[in-house]
């Protein structure tokens, strides 16, 4: 592990709350829209909360993207669920929402979780019979 | 009494399709990066256009899509049916351990007993952030 591929989990972690966070803040501002109004819908894009919401979305999807392309499944999953704690933390301090004990016991558990398996290796799966087209780029021809 | 039943029913099949679908999208999306290799790298070296055309070329990454789709309507349909927050938990829980078992089956990732424990704890966590 590297200081980018930390960065590029800290992206998977971070964009993914914050990107949700703005598309509840945009939508409680568009209102309910109807299943048959599906013009409302795509106007709710205007909003530049939803429309910031989406551009931190399309963050997360290229981090995970980027993620799974040199660590496990098994790796990722698990390392980016402190996204969960943020956005409990986003919760109580930004929203001022009461936190519960459970979900504090919660938070602990996710965060160990997250610590158990960022200790071990990111990748553990057995290299591939040929070379991925990142290391050879004549094998995309093939 | 039985409307109750049926709304249970339906809810926990859309759990079960979410999970599947989800699941199914991530180790398709997982095999796909791998066979493309470091995203990274390439884009220092050829491009962000060129990493861009390589995953829509790639059948697994664009399956994987379209489980991620299923997934999410699954979600919608299920979240008419009961709370989010029955929904929302169950779904994310089960969906760390039913990715587990799948990574070690068609990704052939070695899960140890470190990301066993990881897991486990992941969807034990999110279960009681629900309250």
């Amino acid at each position: 592990m590297n200081f980018r591929k930390y960065l590029v989990l800290a992206g998977v972690t971070v964009f993914a709350p914050v990107g949700d966070s703005l598309l509840a803040y945009g939508m409680k501002q568009v209102g309910n829209i109807s299943l048959h109004d599906f013009g409302s819908l795509l106007l709710a894009i205007s909003n530049p909360w939803v429309g910031l919401g989406i551009v931190f979305l399309l963050g997360f999807f290229a981090s995970y993207m980027s993620a799974l392309s040199w660590a496990d499944l098994t790796y990722v999953l698990p390392a980016s669920s402190l996204g969960y704690v943020l956005l409990a933390l986003i919760a109580r301090f930004a929203l001022h929402e009461r936190v519960s004990l459970m979900r504090w016991l919660g938070i602990s558990l996710v965060s160990s979780g997250v610590g158990f398996v960022t200790t071990g290796p990111e990748i553990t799966r057995r290299p591939p019979r040929r070379p991925t087209i990142s290391e050879n780029p004549a094998a995309e021809h093939s | 009494m039985i409307r109750h039943a049926i709304s249970n029913l339906n809810a926990w099949l859309a759990i079960l399709a979410v999970v599947v679908s989800s699941s199914s999208g991530d180790v398709l999306l997982s095999r796909a990066m791998k066979q493309i290799g470091d995203l990274g790298a390439l884009r220092a070296r050829r491009g962000i256009a060129f990493v861009v055309l390589l995953m829509l070329r790639n059948r697994y990454f664009l399956l994987g899509v379209g489980c991620m789709a299923v997934s999410f309507y699954s979600l919608l349909f299920g979240l008419s049916w009961n709370d989010v927050s029955l929904i929302g938990p169950a779904a994310a829980s089960l969906t760390f351990v039913a990715n587990a078992i799948a990574a070690k089956i068609f990704l052939h990732e070695h899960v140890d007993g470190r990301r066993w424990a990881a897991a486990l704890l992941v969807a034990a966590g999110v279960v009681l952030m629900a309250f």
